[in-house]
């Protein structure tokens, strides 16, 4: 099955920085997929040269097969970007806004679909209002839709919750999810990694340019970080044989140890108890993927 | 082509939504040249014989606010688009640089021709107005705005803030203007700053376009409609290269 999107060997610079090196990244069909890095990683150059908005010094990019240099209609027409910049044009009104945008991409009388989009986003009540006079949460909803007026089977959102209220967010992840279901392929950059762990299937991370992560988010959280097991002792202290377990930062009077699977507590429990040792307080963490992403931010 | 039908609706409806600044205040500016040439010179200066120096103005006063606000179009357009972040969303469609080029070019010239008319219109009530070939009148009128159009792309593209797109306009777009005979005849002009003005290409349009109104001209209409149109095909062939680049817009 053709990918969604397909990234072979492309790198970019701009004069002497390397803005991206010699990426590979396949996404396949109906995924949901997080690229994730610092700012400054390569994140929305990778997005705007799949758009188009900008040129790959080499490489080849598909959006289901399509190249975006030799086959752009078709590549472009295949693909939603909902940009990062808060950007609007001030002269019209949010239906204008999205009929236009319909135009563009050759439909007309598209406004049964611009309706149900603007229903989604809770927007049929600012159909008539000019751009400028919409909140910026507004704002970000219009620019939404605007990616979705031709019903693209590849949406990218690039960091669509930055300085959005909790109401927007949780709609606009509702959404996401049922398009997604629907078969839409999603990518997904944020630096809200709460979102991307409970969103996304796959994570793929950059770091100055480089992909230095690809995986499942369940083998990323698994493979980097493990559980936690949080415990302060009513008497002593932690026995030798645990020692080699603690994680590097300590608060007093409290141990954090990190194991690798779950059945690793009853050796804990077991070994504490030949000691004598009681808990006085004990707490499981299960690591998160901004863990994770730290973890991989300073290793690489 | 929807694509290029909705992108040039939209450059119409851009300016049109604010025509007091984009149509009728151009034509207020030209009344005032106007009046206040015609003022100053009507006694003291026959260009044409037996034509008054306020109808020889006429013709001069419609292409300056047409060639004007053909370029004012596009450019203006394309920069606000540039600096406020907005041009992305003509550049994440799937339109060609054929279908881009094409729907500002005509935007610019529909508002250029929409300004021409409404100061002929305006100067009627104050001179009566001859016309001799209204063939010559539209192909100059057209051509003129389609030149200015398509310069006005290539400012908007070029530049990267309102400072420099300024420049462009006062520092190319306005003498070009005002030195290609607007106010007057380049006979009346010393030899040299007459084969100085036959290397502006304005000339040629706006002299064209007088002969269209009153069968007289500093050159033949047909060197002139040549000249133009040359022009135009040279412009459009650099612009539609330069947007098949991506020239400033695609990085």
């Amino acid at each position: 099955m053709v990918p969604a999107i397909q990234i072979k060997g492309v790198s970019k610079s701009y004069g002497a920085l390397r803005a991206l090196c010699d990426i590979d990244l396949e996404i396949p069909c109906g995924e949901f997929f997080a690229l994730l890095g610092p700012n400054g990683a390569g994140k929305t150059t990778l997005i705007s040269i799949l758009a188009g908005l900008a040129r790959a010094d080499s490489g080849h990019l598909k959006v289901l097969g399509h190249d975006v240099v030799t086959d752009y209609r078709q590549a472009r027409r295949k693909l939603g970007v909902v940009p990062q910049e808060l950007v609007f044009d001030p002269f019209f009104s949010v239906r204008e806004t999205l009929r236009i945008q319909s135009g563009y991409f050759g439909l007309r009388n598209n406004d049964a679909w611009i309706d149900e989009v603007m229903e989604r986003l809770d927007l049929t009540g600012r159909a008539h209002f000019n751009m400028r006079a919409l909140s910026g949460g507004m704002k970000r909803r219009v620019l939404v839709a605007q990616a979705l007026v031709h019903k693209p089977p590849v949406i990218i959102l690039d960091e669509p919750t930055a300085g959005v209220d909790v109401e927007l967010r949780q709609a606009l992840w509702q959404f996401v999810r049922q398009l997604n279901q629907d078969g839409h392929t999603i990518v997904l950059t944020t630096h809200y990694l709460d979102e991307a762990e409970s969103l996304c299937s796959r994570v793929g991370m950059l770091k100055q340019g480089k992909l230095v992560a690809l995986d499942s988010t369940a083998n990323l959280l698994k493979g980097h970080s493990g559980t936690h097991l949080r415990l302060r002792l009513a008497n002593g202290t932690l026995p030798e044989s645990l020692k080699p377990m603690l994680a590097a930062a300590q608060t007093s009077g409290e141990y954090e140890l990190v194991l690798r699977e779950y059945r690793e507590v009853e050796n804990v429990l077991a070994e504490l108890r030949d000691k004598g040792l009681e808990i006085a307080h004990m707490e499981l963490e299960q690591a998160d993927l901004e863990e994770v992403f730290v973890k991989i931010m300073r290793r690489e | 082509m929807a694509g290029f039908f909705t992108l040039f609706y939209k450059e119409l409806l851009r300016f049109w939504k604010v025509s007091f600044q984009t149509i009728l205040a151009p034509v207020l500016t030209a009344l005032l040249y106007l009046m206040i040439f015609s003022h100053v010179l009507e006694d003291h200066v026959q260009v044409y014989p037996g034509v008054r120096y306020t109808a020889f103005l006429v013709p001069g006063l419609v292409m300056m606010s047409l060639l004007q606000n053909a370029f004012a179009n596009s450019s203006s357009s394309l920069i606000q688009s540039k600096v406020t972040g907005n041009i992305v969303f003509v550049l994440l469609p799937p339109l060609s640089h054929l279908e881009f080029f094409g729907a500002y070019v005509l935007a610019a010239a529909v508002r250029g021709l929409l300004v021409g008319l409404g100061v002929l219109l305006v100067t009627l009530f104050f001179v009566p107005v001859t016309i001799h070939s209204l063939f010559w009148i539209l192909a100059f009128a057209l051509f003129g705005a389609a030149i200015l159009g398509t310069l006005g792309i290539i400012a908007g593209i070029w530049a990267d803030k309102f400072d420099q797109l300024a420049a462009f306009q006062n520092f190319v777009i306005v003498p070009l203007t005002f030195l290609s005979g607007v106010f007057y005849s380049i006979h009346s002009l010393p030899d040299f700053w007459q084969q100085v003005s036959h290397f502006n290409p304005f000339f040629y349009m706006i002299d064209g376009f007088r002969y269209g109104f009153f069968g007289v001209s500093d050159v033949s209409p047909w060197l002139s409609l040549a000249i133009v149109a040359g022009s135009l095909l040279a412009l459009s062939f650099a612009t539609l290269a330069l947007l098949k680049r991506g020239y400033k817009l695609r990085h």
